[in-house]
Protein backbone atom coordinates (compact mmCIF):
# COMPACT_ATOMS: atom_id res chain seq x y z
CA UNK A 1 0.00 0.00 0.00
CA UNK A 2 1.50 3.23 -0.92
CA UNK A 3 0.15 6.20 1.36
CA UNK A 4 1.56 10.37 -0.15
CA UNK A 5 0.07 13.04 1.28
CA UNK A 6 0.49 16.30 1.83
CA UNK A 7 -1.54 19.27 3.88
CA UNK A 8 -1.71 21.89 5.65
CA UNK A 9 -3.18 21.50 8.78
CA UNK A 10 -4.45 23.86 11.37
CA UNK A 11 -3.25 23.09 15.11
CA UNK A 12 -4.13 25.86 18.18
CA UNK A 13 -0.38 27.27 17.83
CA UNK A 14 -0.92 27.66 14.35
CA UNK A 15 -0.37 25.98 10.51
CA UNK A 16 1.80 23.33 10.30
CA UNK A 17 2.66 20.88 6.81
CA UNK A 18 1.58 17.58 6.70
CA UNK A 19 3.42 15.69 4.32
CA UNK A 20 4.45 11.81 4.72
CA UNK A 21 5.15 9.43 1.98
CA UNK A 22 5.00 5.75 3.30
CA UNK A 23 4.76 1.85 1.80
CA UNK A 24 2.86 -0.41 4.03
CA UNK A 25 3.57 -3.94 2.97
CA UNK A 26 0.08 -6.08 2.78
CA UNK A 27 -0.72 -8.24 5.85
CA UNK A 28 1.96 -5.63 7.82
CA UNK A 29 0.72 -4.13 11.11
CA UNK A 30 1.82 -0.37 11.54
CA UNK A 31 1.90 2.60 13.93
CA UNK A 32 1.58 5.95 13.93
CA UNK A 33 2.72 7.43 16.93
CA UNK A 34 3.36 10.77 18.18
CA UNK A 35 1.37 13.72 20.43
CA UNK A 36 -2.24 14.61 19.72
CA UNK A 37 -2.13 17.17 17.32
CA UNK A 38 0.69 15.73 14.85
CA UNK A 39 -1.63 14.34 12.23
CA UNK A 40 -2.00 11.35 13.26
CA UNK A 41 -5.62 10.92 12.67
CA UNK A 42 -6.37 13.17 9.58
CA UNK A 43 -4.06 10.75 7.81
CA UNK A 44 -5.99 7.85 8.95
CA UNK A 45 -9.17 10.21 7.61
CA UNK A 46 -7.04 11.46 4.02
CA UNK A 47 -6.73 6.76 3.55
CA UNK A 48 -10.30 6.89 4.46
CA UNK A 49 -11.51 9.32 1.85
CA UNK A 50 -12.88 11.04 4.82
CA UNK A 51 -10.75 14.21 4.16
CA UNK A 52 -9.10 14.75 1.42
CA UNK A 53 -5.20 16.06 0.79
CA UNK A 54 -3.91 18.89 -1.18
CA UNK A 55 -1.33 16.91 -2.68
CA UNK A 56 -1.24 12.99 -2.76
CA UNK A 57 -1.33 9.32 -3.95
CA UNK A 58 -3.30 6.53 -1.78
CA UNK A 59 -3.20 3.47 -3.44
CA UNK A 60 -3.98 -0.01 -1.78
CA UNK A 61 -3.93 -3.38 -3.77
CA UNK A 62 -3.00 -2.21 -7.04
CA UNK A 63 -6.03 0.15 -7.02
CA UNK A 64 -5.71 4.02 -7.05
CA UNK A 65 -8.02 5.79 -4.14
CA UNK A 66 -6.37 8.78 -4.25
CA UNK A 67 -4.55 10.57 -6.94
CA UNK A 68 -3.95 14.52 -7.25
CA UNK A 69 -2.21 14.33 -9.92
CA UNK A 70 -4.97 12.24 -11.87
CA UNK A 71 -7.84 14.27 -10.38
CA UNK A 72 -8.61 10.66 -9.06
CA UNK A 73 -10.36 11.30 -5.78
CA UNK A 74 -12.83 8.08 -4.52
CA UNK A 75 -15.45 8.98 -2.13
CA UNK A 76 -15.20 6.74 1.15
CA UNK A 77 -18.02 4.16 0.14
CA UNK A 78 -16.13 2.85 -2.63
CA UNK A 79 -12.40 2.38 -0.24
CA UNK A 80 -12.19 -0.97 0.42
CA UNK A 81 -10.82 0.47 3.98
CA UNK A 82 -12.25 -0.61 7.06
CA UNK A 83 -12.50 2.63 9.94
CA UNK A 84 -12.57 2.24 13.86
CA UNK A 85 -13.48 5.29 15.27
CA UNK A 86 -11.63 6.19 19.02
CA UNK A 87 -15.57 6.87 20.28
CA UNK A 88 -17.17 3.33 18.81
CA UNK A 89 -19.46 5.07 16.44
CA UNK A 90 -22.05 2.34 16.59
CA UNK A 91 -25.50 3.23 15.53
CA UNK A 92 -28.02 3.60 18.86
CA UNK A 93 -31.32 3.16 17.18
CA UNK A 94 -29.61 -0.27 16.22
CA UNK A 95 -29.29 -3.69 17.82
CA UNK A 96 -25.58 -5.68 17.46
CA UNK A 97 -26.77 -7.73 14.78
CA UNK A 98 -28.15 -4.97 13.06
CA UNK A 99 -24.96 -2.70 13.07
CA UNK A 100 -23.12 -5.52 12.04
CA UNK A 101 -25.90 -6.65 9.21
CA UNK A 102 -25.93 -2.76 8.16
CA UNK A 103 -22.14 -3.17 6.73
CA UNK A 104 -23.41 -6.15 4.29
CA UNK A 105 -23.37 -5.48 0.99
CA UNK A 106 -26.50 -5.90 -0.81
CA UNK A 107 -27.47 -9.38 -1.20
CA UNK A 108 -24.61 -10.55 1.15
CA UNK A 109 -25.74 -13.14 3.60
CA UNK A 110 -26.42 -12.68 6.75
CA UNK A 111 -24.59 -15.60 8.14
CA UNK A 112 -21.22 -14.29 7.81
CA UNK A 113 -23.00 -12.06 10.94
CA UNK A 114 -23.05 -14.64 13.01
CA UNK A 115 -19.38 -15.72 12.21
CA UNK A 116 -18.18 -12.39 12.74
CA UNK A 117 -20.04 -11.72 15.81
CA UNK A 118 -17.91 -15.42 16.88
CA UNK A 119 -14.95 -14.07 15.72
CA UNK A 120 -15.27 -11.07 18.81
CA UNK A 121 -16.50 -13.47 21.59
CA UNK A 122 -20.10 -11.28 21.29
CA UNK A 123 -22.93 -14.09 20.70
CA UNK A 124 -25.30 -13.75 23.02
CA UNK A 125 -25.43 -10.11 22.87
CA UNK A 126 -26.84 -10.07 19.29
CA UNK A 127 -29.66 -8.34 20.12
CA UNK A 128 -28.75 -5.79 22.60
CA UNK A 129 -28.41 -2.51 22.13
CA UNK A 130 -24.95 -0.20 22.24
CA UNK A 131 -26.31 1.36 25.06
CA UNK A 132 -26.52 -1.80 26.86
CA UNK A 133 -23.20 -2.80 26.29
CA UNK A 134 -19.72 -1.79 28.07
CA UNK A 135 -16.95 0.08 26.39
CA UNK A 136 -14.90 -3.09 25.60
CA UNK A 137 -18.18 -4.82 23.91
CA UNK A 138 -18.36 -1.70 21.73
CA UNK A 139 -15.51 -1.65 20.75
CA UNK A 140 -15.66 -5.30 19.45
CA UNK A 141 -19.13 -4.45 18.04
CA UNK A 142 -17.34 -2.04 15.94
CA UNK A 143 -14.05 -3.96 15.03
CA UNK A 144 -16.62 -6.68 13.31
CA UNK A 145 -18.55 -4.15 11.99
CA UNK A 146 -15.33 -2.70 9.81
CA UNK A 147 -14.13 -6.26 9.25
CA UNK A 148 -17.13 -7.55 7.76
CA UNK A 149 -16.96 -5.45 4.80
CA UNK A 150 -13.73 -7.32 3.48
CA UNK A 151 -11.15 -4.30 4.20
CA UNK A 152 -7.97 -4.46 2.32
CA UNK A 153 -6.52 -2.18 5.26
CA UNK A 154 -8.15 -1.69 8.77
CA UNK A 155 -8.04 1.72 10.26
CA UNK A 156 -7.71 1.76 13.84
CA UNK A 157 -7.99 5.03 15.19
CA UNK A 158 -7.04 5.19 18.82
CA UNK A 159 -9.41 2.33 19.13
CA UNK A 160 -8.49 1.50 22.58
CA UNK A 161 -7.96 4.91 24.12
CA UNK A 162 -11.35 5.33 25.93
CA UNK A 163 -10.90 2.27 27.65
CA UNK A 164 -9.85 1.33 31.06
CA UNK A 165 -6.34 -0.58 31.48
CA UNK A 166 -7.29 -3.99 31.91
CA UNK A 167 -9.80 -3.83 28.85
CA UNK A 168 -7.35 -2.15 26.98
CA UNK A 169 -5.12 -5.08 27.91
CA UNK A 170 -7.63 -7.71 26.91
CA UNK A 171 -8.52 -6.14 23.74
CA UNK A 172 -4.98 -5.61 22.23
CA UNK A 173 -4.83 -9.20 22.92
CA UNK A 174 -7.85 -9.39 20.62
CA UNK A 175 -6.70 -7.40 18.21
CA UNK A 176 -3.71 -9.11 17.77
CA UNK A 177 -5.45 -12.39 17.63
CA UNK A 178 -7.80 -10.91 14.67
CA UNK A 179 -4.73 -9.46 13.16
CA UNK A 180 -3.01 -13.07 12.69
CA UNK A 181 -6.03 -14.84 11.92
CA UNK A 182 -7.30 -12.83 8.87
CA UNK A 183 -3.77 -11.33 8.18
CA UNK A 184 -5.25 -7.84 6.94
CA UNK A 185 -2.92 -4.70 6.97
CA UNK A 186 -3.38 -2.76 9.56
CA UNK A 187 -2.56 0.91 10.40
CA UNK A 188 -3.06 1.99 14.03
CA UNK A 189 -3.12 5.46 15.62
CA UNK A 190 -1.79 5.55 18.88
CA UNK A 191 -0.22 7.75 21.63
CA UNK A 192 -0.04 4.40 24.00
CA UNK A 193 3.61 3.11 23.95
CA UNK A 194 2.70 -0.01 24.89
CA UNK A 195 -0.27 -0.57 22.76
CA UNK A 196 2.27 0.18 19.71
CA UNK A 197 4.90 -2.29 21.34
CA UNK A 198 2.49 -4.81 21.53
CA UNK A 199 0.81 -4.58 18.37
CA UNK A 200 2.76 -3.13 15.53
CA UNK A 201 5.96 -4.86 13.35
CA UNK A 202 7.03 -1.09 12.50
CA UNK A 203 6.07 2.08 13.59
CA UNK A 204 6.45 5.94 12.39
CA UNK A 205 7.03 8.45 14.93
CA UNK A 206 5.05 11.66 13.71
CA UNK A 207 6.37 15.57 15.10
CA UNK A 208 4.37 18.46 13.86
CA UNK A 209 3.37 16.62 10.37
CA UNK A 210 6.66 14.85 9.60
CA UNK A 211 8.01 10.80 10.33
CA UNK A 212 11.05 11.83 12.24
CA UNK A 213 11.69 8.39 12.90
CA UNK A 214 10.52 4.83 11.79
CA UNK A 215 11.61 1.02 11.92
CA UNK A 216 10.95 -1.85 14.61
CA UNK A 217 9.33 -0.46 17.79
CA UNK A 218 12.66 -1.29 19.86
CA UNK A 219 15.21 0.92 17.37
CA UNK A 220 12.37 3.64 17.12
CA UNK A 221 11.56 4.40 21.48
CA UNK A 222 15.60 3.44 21.72
CA UNK A 223 17.54 6.45 22.53
CA UNK A 224 14.09 8.18 22.37
CA UNK A 225 12.73 10.03 25.56
CA UNK A 226 9.90 6.71 25.14
CA UNK A 227 13.26 4.68 26.79
CA UNK A 228 11.88 4.33 29.88
CA UNK A 229 8.44 2.77 28.47
CA UNK A 230 10.16 0.51 26.55
CA UNK A 231 12.41 -0.85 28.99
CA UNK A 232 9.24 -1.15 31.27
CA UNK A 233 7.44 -2.77 28.39
CA UNK A 234 10.17 -5.62 27.79
CA UNK A 235 9.70 -6.89 31.43
CA UNK A 236 5.66 -6.87 30.86
CA UNK A 237 3.05 -4.50 31.01
CA UNK A 238 2.08 -5.72 34.61
CA UNK A 239 5.56 -4.45 35.79
CA UNK A 240 4.66 -1.09 35.15
CA UNK A 241 0.86 -0.78 36.02
CA UNK A 242 2.06 1.84 38.79
CA UNK A 243 3.82 3.79 36.18
CA UNK B 1 -78.88 22.19 17.97
CA UNK B 2 -76.78 20.39 15.02
CA UNK B 3 -73.82 22.16 13.60
CA UNK B 4 -72.13 21.78 10.65
CA UNK B 5 -68.94 19.51 11.06
CA UNK B 6 -67.70 20.09 7.41
CA UNK B 7 -65.02 23.12 8.49
CA UNK B 8 -63.62 20.86 11.13
CA UNK B 9 -63.24 17.59 9.05
CA UNK B 10 -61.67 20.45 5.95
CA UNK B 11 -59.34 21.77 9.17
CA UNK B 12 -58.38 18.41 9.73
CA UNK B 13 -58.02 16.98 6.20
CA UNK B 14 -55.68 20.22 5.44
CA UNK B 15 -53.44 19.61 8.34
CA UNK B 16 -52.97 16.22 7.33
CA UNK B 17 -52.26 16.72 3.30
CA UNK B 18 -50.05 19.73 4.62
CA UNK B 19 -47.94 17.75 6.99
CA UNK B 20 -47.38 14.81 4.60
CA UNK B 21 -46.28 16.94 1.63
CA UNK B 22 -44.20 19.48 4.24
CA UNK B 23 -42.44 15.54 5.85
CA UNK B 24 -41.73 14.63 2.11
CA UNK B 25 -40.17 18.27 1.23
CA UNK B 26 -39.06 19.42 4.51
CA UNK B 27 -36.35 16.42 5.10
CA UNK B 28 -34.80 17.23 2.15
CA UNK B 29 -35.00 20.92 2.41
CA UNK B 30 -33.90 20.66 5.67
CA UNK B 31 -31.30 17.93 5.05
CA UNK B 32 -29.61 20.32 2.30
CA UNK B 33 -30.13 23.28 4.41
CA UNK B 34 -28.24 21.65 7.78
CA UNK B 35 -24.79 19.99 5.47
CA UNK B 36 -24.58 22.90 2.93
CA UNK B 37 -21.52 25.18 3.16
CA UNK B 38 -22.34 27.07 0.15
CA UNK B 39 -22.42 31.19 0.16
CA UNK B 40 -26.52 31.21 -0.58
CA UNK B 41 -26.99 29.32 2.49
CA UNK B 42 -28.17 32.26 4.79
CA UNK B 43 -30.22 32.91 1.93
CA UNK B 44 -32.03 30.08 1.69
CA UNK B 45 -32.09 29.98 5.64
CA UNK B 46 -33.59 32.91 5.71
CA UNK B 47 -36.50 32.54 2.88
CA UNK B 48 -37.66 29.51 5.00
CA UNK B 49 -37.85 31.39 7.81
CA UNK B 50 -40.03 34.48 5.83
CA UNK B 51 -43.44 33.12 7.08
CA UNK B 52 -42.77 33.53 11.03
CA UNK B 53 -42.31 37.16 10.49
CA UNK B 54 -44.57 37.89 7.46
CA UNK B 55 -47.80 39.06 8.02
CA UNK B 56 -50.42 35.92 6.58
CA UNK B 57 -52.13 38.50 4.47
CA UNK B 58 -49.21 40.06 2.88
CA UNK B 59 -48.02 35.86 1.83
CA UNK B 60 -51.73 34.96 1.56
CA UNK B 61 -51.75 38.07 -0.82
CA UNK B 62 -48.91 37.11 -2.90
CA UNK B 63 -49.88 33.26 -3.39
CA UNK B 64 -52.87 34.36 -4.71
CA UNK B 65 -51.69 37.13 -7.23
CA UNK B 66 -48.90 34.03 -8.51
CA UNK B 67 -51.66 31.35 -8.58
CA UNK B 68 -54.43 33.35 -10.14
CA UNK B 69 -55.19 32.67 -13.71
CA UNK B 70 -54.52 36.61 -14.23
CA UNK B 71 -51.02 35.93 -13.44
CA UNK B 72 -48.41 34.04 -15.67
CA UNK B 73 -48.23 31.01 -13.35
CA UNK B 74 -51.75 30.66 -12.26
CA UNK B 75 -52.58 30.69 -16.38
CA UNK B 76 -49.92 27.98 -17.13
CA UNK B 77 -51.34 25.66 -14.03
CA UNK B 78 -54.75 25.97 -16.09
CA UNK B 79 -53.93 26.17 -19.23
CA UNK B 80 -51.29 23.02 -19.21
CA UNK B 81 -52.80 21.48 -15.93
CA UNK B 82 -56.49 22.53 -16.63
CA UNK B 83 -56.46 22.91 -12.51
CA UNK B 84 -57.60 25.99 -10.70
CA UNK B 85 -55.71 26.17 -7.80
CA UNK B 86 -56.78 29.74 -6.52
CA UNK B 87 -60.38 29.31 -4.52
CA UNK B 88 -59.86 25.54 -4.10
CA UNK B 89 -58.60 22.94 -1.87
CA UNK B 90 -54.90 22.68 -3.60
CA UNK B 91 -54.87 26.08 -3.17
CA UNK B 92 -54.98 25.90 0.57
CA UNK B 93 -52.96 22.88 0.35
CA UNK B 94 -50.15 25.12 -1.24
CA UNK B 95 -50.30 28.21 0.82
CA UNK B 96 -50.28 26.51 4.05
CA UNK B 97 -47.30 24.47 2.99
CA UNK B 98 -45.22 27.42 2.47
CA UNK B 99 -46.77 28.83 5.41
CA UNK B 100 -45.73 26.14 7.84
CA UNK B 101 -42.39 25.08 6.00
CA UNK B 102 -40.23 26.84 8.70
CA UNK B 103 -42.50 24.87 11.68
CA UNK B 104 -40.80 21.57 9.49
CA UNK B 105 -37.29 22.70 8.23
CA UNK B 106 -35.80 24.30 11.55
CA UNK B 107 -36.27 21.65 14.06
CA UNK B 108 -35.38 19.22 11.51
CA UNK B 109 -32.77 21.18 10.40
CA UNK B 110 -31.44 21.37 13.93
CA UNK B 111 -31.73 17.78 14.92
CA UNK B 112 -29.66 16.89 11.68
CA UNK B 113 -26.92 19.09 12.82
CA UNK B 114 -26.48 17.79 16.40
CA UNK B 115 -25.95 15.19 15.04
CA UNK B 116 -22.66 13.46 15.92
CA UNK B 117 -20.78 13.46 12.17
CA UNK B 118 -18.56 10.51 13.34
CA UNK B 119 -21.66 8.30 13.05
CA UNK B 120 -22.62 10.05 9.39
CA UNK B 121 -18.82 8.94 8.49
CA UNK B 122 -18.99 5.52 9.90
CA UNK B 123 -21.85 5.14 7.19
CA UNK B 124 -19.58 6.01 4.68
CA UNK B 125 -16.65 3.99 4.98
CA UNK B 126 -19.40 1.11 5.51
CA UNK B 127 -20.24 1.90 1.89
CA UNK B 128 -23.88 3.79 2.63
CA UNK B 129 -24.78 5.93 0.14
CA UNK B 130 -25.92 9.78 1.43
CA UNK B 131 -29.20 9.00 0.96
CA UNK B 132 -29.29 5.64 2.98
CA UNK B 133 -27.17 6.90 5.76
CA UNK B 134 -30.39 9.52 5.74
CA UNK B 135 -33.46 6.94 5.73
CA UNK B 136 -30.86 4.65 7.99
CA UNK B 137 -29.02 6.26 10.63
CA UNK B 138 -29.48 10.20 10.72
CA UNK B 139 -34.01 10.31 10.58
CA UNK B 140 -34.07 7.53 12.91
CA UNK B 141 -31.93 8.95 15.50
CA UNK B 142 -33.34 12.10 14.96
CA UNK B 143 -36.76 11.24 16.14
CA UNK B 144 -37.72 14.07 18.71
CA UNK B 145 -37.09 16.35 16.27
CA UNK B 146 -38.60 15.35 13.30
CA UNK B 147 -41.85 14.85 15.57
CA UNK B 148 -41.62 18.82 16.59
CA UNK B 149 -41.52 19.00 12.99
CA UNK B 150 -45.19 17.29 12.45
CA UNK B 151 -46.77 18.47 15.41
CA UNK B 152 -45.55 21.92 14.52
CA UNK B 153 -46.59 21.90 11.49
CA UNK B 154 -49.73 20.09 12.34
CA UNK B 155 -51.12 22.43 14.77
CA UNK B 156 -50.02 25.34 13.26
CA UNK B 157 -51.99 24.46 10.15
CA UNK B 158 -54.92 23.40 12.17
CA UNK B 159 -54.85 27.43 13.57
CA UNK B 160 -54.24 29.25 10.26
CA UNK B 161 -56.75 31.89 9.64
CA UNK B 162 -54.86 34.67 7.08
CA UNK B 163 -53.26 32.81 4.94
CA UNK B 164 -56.50 30.18 4.10
CA UNK B 165 -58.64 33.41 4.24
CA UNK B 166 -56.78 35.14 0.74
CA UNK B 167 -56.51 31.80 -1.09
CA UNK B 168 -59.41 30.06 -0.33
CA UNK B 169 -61.78 32.89 0.36
CA UNK B 170 -63.90 30.72 3.14
CA UNK B 171 -66.33 28.83 0.81
CA UNK B 172 -68.22 26.91 2.21
CA UNK B 173 -68.01 23.25 2.25
CA UNK B 174 -64.82 23.94 0.09
CA UNK B 175 -62.42 26.14 1.57
CA UNK B 176 -64.30 27.33 5.16
CA UNK B 177 -61.79 25.94 7.24
CA UNK B 178 -62.63 25.69 11.41
CA UNK B 179 -61.03 29.31 11.48
CA UNK B 180 -62.64 31.40 9.04
CA UNK B 181 -65.99 29.42 10.31
CA UNK B 182 -65.48 30.71 13.78
CA UNK B 183 -64.50 34.71 12.42
CA UNK B 184 -67.95 33.70 10.16
CA UNK B 185 -70.50 32.52 12.93
CA UNK B 186 -69.19 35.79 15.15
CA UNK B 187 -69.96 38.38 12.81
CA UNK B 188 -73.21 36.61 12.10
CA UNK B 189 -73.69 36.62 15.85
CA UNK B 190 -74.10 32.91 16.18
CA UNK B 191 -72.18 32.73 19.59
CA UNK B 192 -72.91 29.00 20.44
CA UNK B 193 -72.24 27.93 16.97
CA UNK B 194 -68.38 29.86 17.27
CA UNK B 195 -68.46 28.09 20.62
CA UNK B 196 -69.16 24.67 19.28
CA UNK B 197 -66.27 25.22 16.87
CA UNK B 198 -63.57 26.81 19.31
CA UNK B 199 -64.13 24.24 22.38
CA UNK B 200 -63.53 21.61 19.98
CA UNK B 201 -60.55 23.39 18.44
CA UNK B 202 -59.03 23.80 22.01
CA UNK B 203 -59.90 20.37 23.23
CA UNK B 204 -57.93 18.90 19.99
CA UNK B 205 -54.98 21.04 20.19
CA UNK B 206 -54.63 20.31 24.00
CA UNK B 207 -54.65 16.92 23.33
CA UNK B 208 -52.13 17.10 20.46
CA UNK B 209 -50.12 18.63 22.25
CA UNK B 210 -50.19 16.73 25.40
CA UNK B 211 -49.52 13.46 22.83
CA UNK B 212 -46.67 14.97 21.49
CA UNK B 213 -44.97 15.72 25.21
CA UNK B 214 -45.67 12.11 25.72
CA UNK B 215 -43.81 11.09 22.40
CA UNK B 216 -40.96 13.49 22.78
CA UNK B 217 -40.20 12.40 26.25
CA UNK B 218 -40.27 8.67 24.82
CA UNK B 219 -38.25 9.62 22.09
CA UNK B 220 -35.98 12.31 23.05
CA UNK B 221 -34.26 9.86 25.37
CA UNK B 222 -33.11 7.39 22.63
CA UNK B 223 -30.98 9.85 20.81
Amino acid sequence: MKIFLKKTLMAPEGPFDLSIDVEVRDGECVSLFGRSGCGKTSILRMIAGLQAPQEGLVKADGEVWFDSSAGINLPPQKRAAGFVFQEYSLFPNMTVEENLKFALRRGEEAVRVQEYLGLVGLKGLERRYPSKLSGGQKQRVALARALLRHPKVLLLDEPLSALDVQTRWRLQDEVLRLYEKTGITMILVSHDPFEVMKLSGRVFMLEAGRIVKSGGPQDVFCGSEWEVFFQSAKNGPRAVRGF
Amino acid sequence: MTYDLTPLWLSLKLATVTTIVLILVGIPLAYSLAFSRGRTKPFWEALVSMPLVLPPTVLGFYILVLLSPGHAFGAFLERVLDVRVVFSFTGLVIGSVIFSLPFMVNPVKAGFQNFPHALIEAAYTLGKSRRQTLVSVIIPNTKASLLTGIVMSFAHTMGEFGVVLMIGGGIPHQTRVASIAIYNEVEAMNYSAANFYSVILVVFSLAALVLFHVLYRRHGEVV
